[in-house]
């Protein structure tokens, strides 16, 4: 069941807003959708890594006499063969596409081989002999911030402190009536995308084309053009269908990417390079884990008075995008609430486990995982209503985040979305009923709600681009660098296109995104593929459909302010009787040499954060969001079950329903693996244990409750039909809502996760002790 | 390792290839062309890789070539019909059950396969069909509804 709530009239749309099919689906039930690995060349090598022995050591000497000797070997590779730069990454480049001085985790990557045959490559990649000085290894960030710790990197563990402080702590702590610490925990996760991460890499002339896993083919071209030391305009990145990303096709499946490119360019041949499900998650990055201790106080009443915060991130080995994901946690630092006092440290640290990195949600699970267990805390000690203390503390307009921004420009809608979903959910008569169950299966309902800064906001330069082109025959052929990867980014910037243009979505055909002519956009990620790509198509149709409509009011005898575009015809409104169609229209225009092509620029509104003092806007818009749980506990084994889920999304604007409901259907899926099961383990030495579906377990399809999405549209003033965010909004809340109903069925708290049968056990066991 | 020959026949075409004992059936396919068929763990724990052998599911990426010989093998290239898409490959697009679209091949071959054995499946027997197929895009939710779609379309066919 799912239903969009419309709150204003708006103008008619055709398309957007309409729940098309995906532009995409046909070729991926047909099996014609092509993915990385299905691309094969004539005289094409196999290539295949070595990965480091051990997890933290200095490389004392890479012996490959053995290796060359297997037949089919035609070259291996070691760091010194890189032309280029060694050290890349953004923001701090402290990555190696093959380590060369040191290896810092059990997923660098030591030596490449390139083979006739992949099993050439795998068995010489097993006969490479590394000798290495071991150094001591630290898993435990609080271990690695210690001033004694080993150094992972020269510039010390700590990589960022970032600050929060507003108000005066101490005076808010005098006016609580209550003052609480609690400390909460979360794992790391694999991103769990079905396709492995690959590359194709194929030298034409002085030039690479690569064909990659890769989520962002601009970035795949950055550090593949620094990799090979060759300007950018040498290197071709071809993005083919991708199989899943949600934040984790980006450094690594670059990397790759630039292996491949490095390889072609030492043999002069084409080298494709696909990894195992074990090697991917052997070296890929996580979902950061996070420590958080918070210190709250507040009133009789329920108001939080004041907030002191410490946060510690296991950033890894590397630190990847770990500064930025530690800036949406300290700007978010109190969830959607309201808090006038807070001192918050905010820390990431190397450690020698796996690199930590970009996972849909980017700091934000974790807080709220933190800051919505803790609402429900306090209002058990109230004996308040967890909606109620919800509502006492959520923002407003006008409300003052830990920045110091006041939020205005935009609705501000989480009131409005507790208060609904919660009346949907029929809250208060289940909270009721369910807290009588007294057998071993016990019914809870908990909720979870957010706010979260739309796009990059000052963690990046916020741009898109995009081409338009109109051909001959009226159809269309659009691009852009914002990117694929299951989200549905293709169908709704070509219902942009389509809608502009008047016509239906059949005449539009989305290319690319390929770097040697889709405009850099950016990264597709942060939510922002919606707005940001539909925002760039629109600008560039808005051009094209211009000049056609000049072109027409010359036709129609009027000005071009008269002429209409729908369904495929042109019109002048003073005449509609009077028409052409699109493609007609199309053809004369060509016919008399009007431009038909136009590059479309657009940008997000400036913003500005200062990361000394915490201050500053740092997003220009916030979406708004809510879930809520309902579960069954078995208290006898532990046993969870996830019987329905509530969602509500407030994300400016649907541009395609079909689409938006998949994604928050997923978001629930992902979510309630947060929540119960999932989690990538290391041993105490650093090793690997969780390398396939095996022991890393996603949700299967039995494990999926009933699910009603709801979408409360408040159009945005900075969207392309006022939309905003939705792919990360549709997971951030969902494992406190869990956590917060077992708590309800159980009166017992897991604050780590994942909530595990035997986690929740043991605390009920304790429980009963205590008696 | 001496390879030895492979007869089959696949989406209604004889083959016959010469292949190492060792070899996998989703290499053996892959190499003949077939590439609906994709490689997500290696191990047999997601799916991705399930074609119909004699009128079964099997994981071709614990399969061993040399098992399907004399045997009839369906993927999904061979499910549209004389250019018409099969009712499951048309419920999977109506009901919006693809998103990035890697697992896709692996639940509709689930589903060809249920719906051939079950006509009538209801959702228990939906649910069990799906248990060794993974996806992380969906939540399962429209691919559920796309097998229950396709069930009735069938039905309206025969």
């Amino acid at each position: 069941m799912s239903k969009v709530i419309v709150k204003e009239k708006e103008r008619v749309l055709n398309v957007v807003g309409h729940p098309v099919n995906r532009v995409d689906a046909l070729a991926k039930v047909t099996g014609t959708a092509k993915f990385t690995a299905d691309y094969y060349v004539p005289n094409m090598l196999y290539a295949v890594v070595k990965h480091a022995d051990i997890p933290h050591g200095y490389i004392k000497k890479i012996d490959t006499s053995e290796a060359e000797k297997v037949e089919g070997v035609v070259k291996i590779a070691t760091g010194k063969d890189i032309p280029g730069v060694k050290k890349v990454g953004f923001p701090i480049p402290d990555e190696e596409v093959i380590v060369q001085e040191k290896v810092r985790y059990i997923g660098d990557v030591v030596a490449i081989v390139a083979a006739e045959t992949l099993e050439a490559a795998r068995k010489a990649a097993e006969k490479i002999k590394v000798e290495y000085d071991p150094l001591p290894v630290v898993l435990d960030p609080e271990e690695a911030m210690k001033e004694d710790a080993p150094k992972i990197h020269d510039s010390g563990n700590i990589i960022t402190h970032f600050k929060i402080r507003k108000g005066d702590v101490e005076k808010g702590f005098k006016e609580a009536d209550y003052v609480i610490e609690r400390e909460y925990r979360t794992q790391f996760i694999e991103h769990s995308y079905l396709e492995p991460v690959a590359a194709l890499a194929i030298p034409v002339g002085d030039m690479i084309e690569i064909y990659g896993t890769v989520q962002n083919p601009h970035n795949a071209r950055r550090i593949t053009s620094l990799t090979l030391g060759i300007p950018m305009h040498k290197v071709r990145v071809i993005q083919p269908a991708l199989g899943g990303s949600f934040g984790g096709k980006d450094d690594t499946a670059n990397f790759v990417a630039a292996r491949a490119a490095l390889m072609a360019k030492l043999t002069g041949r084409p080298v494709k390079m696909v990894y195992t499900r074990e090697q991917d998650m052997r070296e890929s990055y996580k979902r950061h884990p996070y420590i958080m201790r918070y210190k709250v106080g507040f009133t009789k009443d329920g108001r939080i008075t004041a907030m002191e915060i410490k946060v510690i991130t296991n950033a890894g080995a590397y630190s990847s995008s770990s500064p930025l994901v530690l800036y949406r946690s300290t700007v978010q630092c109190t969830g959607t609430y309201e808090v006038p006092n807070i001192k918050g440290d905010f820390y990431t640290v190397y450690t020698n486990t796996v690199f930590s990195g970009a996972m849909r949600g980017f700091g934000a699970p974790q807080i709220n995982f933190a800051v919505e267990s803790l609402m429900d805390e306090i209002a058990e000690i109230l004996g308040m209503d967890p909606v109620e203390i919800r509502l006492k503390n959520a923002y407003k307009e006008g409300s003052v985040t830990p920045t110091g921004q006041v939020l205005k420009g935009h609705v501000v809608s989480i009131r409005d979305i507790i208060k609904k979903l919660a009346e949907i959910a029929d809250w208060k008569k289940k909270r009721e009923e369910y807290s009588k169950d007294k057998g071993d299966v016990r019914r809870g309902i908990g909720i979870s709600c957010a706010f979260r800064g739309v796009s990059l906001g000052a963690e990046g330069a916020d741009y898109a681009g995009a081409i338009v082109e109109v051909f001959e025959d009226g159809h269309i052929s659009i691009t852009s660098g914002i990117s694929e990867m299951g989200q549905g980014a293709k169908t709704v910037m070509s219902q942009t296109a389509a809608e502009v243009l008047g016509v239906p979505i059949e005449y539009v055909t989305f290319v690319g995104p390929d770097t040697s002519f889709s405009p850099d956009s950016g990264p597709t990620v942060a939510s922002r593929g919606t707005l940001m790509g539909c925002g760039a198509v629109k600008v560039a149709a808005e051009v094209v459909k211009e000049r056609m409509a000049k072109y027409a009011a010359k036709l129609f005898n009027t000005t071009y302010e008269n002429i209409v575009f729908e369904n495929g015809y042109v019109y002048s409104k003073k005449n509609p009787e009077n028409k052409i169609s699109f493609p007609e229209l199309a053809k004369k225009c060509y016919l008399d040499r009007v431009n038909l092509s136009a590059v479309g620029w657009f940008l997000a509104p400036e913003i500005h954060w200062d990361p000394e003092t915490g201050e500053g806007e740092p997003y220009f818009t916030y979406t708004y969001y809510a879930d809520i749980a309902e579960v069954e506990v078995n208290v006898k084994t532990g046993d969870v079950k996830v019987k329905k889920v509530y969602a509500m999304h407030d994300p400016g604007k649907v541009v395609n329903p079909k689409t938006a409901k998949g994604q928050v259907y997923g978001g629930v899926a992902m979510g309630i693996g947060y929540a119960l099961k999932e989690e990538y383990k290391i041993d105490g030495k650093g090793y690997p244990i969780t390398l396939n579906f095996d022991k890393y377990q996603i949700v299967r399809a039995h494990e999926m409750p009933d699910v009603e999405v709801y979408f409360l549209e408040n159009p945005d003033p900075s969207g392309p039909f006022g939309a905003k965010s939705l792919g990360e909004p549709a997971f951030d809340t969902v494992a406190p809502a869990i956590t917060n109903a077992i708590a309800h069925a159980t009166g017992v708290r897991v604050r780590s996760l994942p909530a595990t049968k035997d986690k929740i056990l043991k605390l009920l066991k304790e429980k009963e002790e205590r008696r | 390792m001496k390879k030895q020959l492979l007869r089959m026949r696949v989406n209604g075409r004889d083959v016959e290839v010469y292949v190492r004992p060792d070899a996998r059936l989703i290499d053996v396919l892959r190499d003949l062309g077939y590439l609906s068929v994709k490689e997500g763990c290696g191990t047999g724990e997601c799916g991705a890789c399930t074609v119909i052998m004699d009128g079964k599911t099997v994981l071709s990426c614990i399969t061993f070539a040399l098992q399907a010989n004399g045997k009839e093998i369906i993927t999904v290239e061979g499910l549209a019909k004389n250019g018409k898409l099969h009712p499951v490959q048309e419920a999977f697009i109506e009901k919006g059950a693809v998103q990035c679209g890697y697992c896709i091949p692996g639940f509709i071959m689930s589903t060809v396969y249920l719906l051939n054995e079950n006509p009538n499946p209801t959702h228990e027997d939906i649910l069990d069909a799906l248990e060794g197929n993974l996806c992380r895009c969906t939540g399962y939710v429209k691919i559920i509804e796309a097998v229950k779609e396709a069930a009735s379309r069938l039905k309206k066919e025969a």
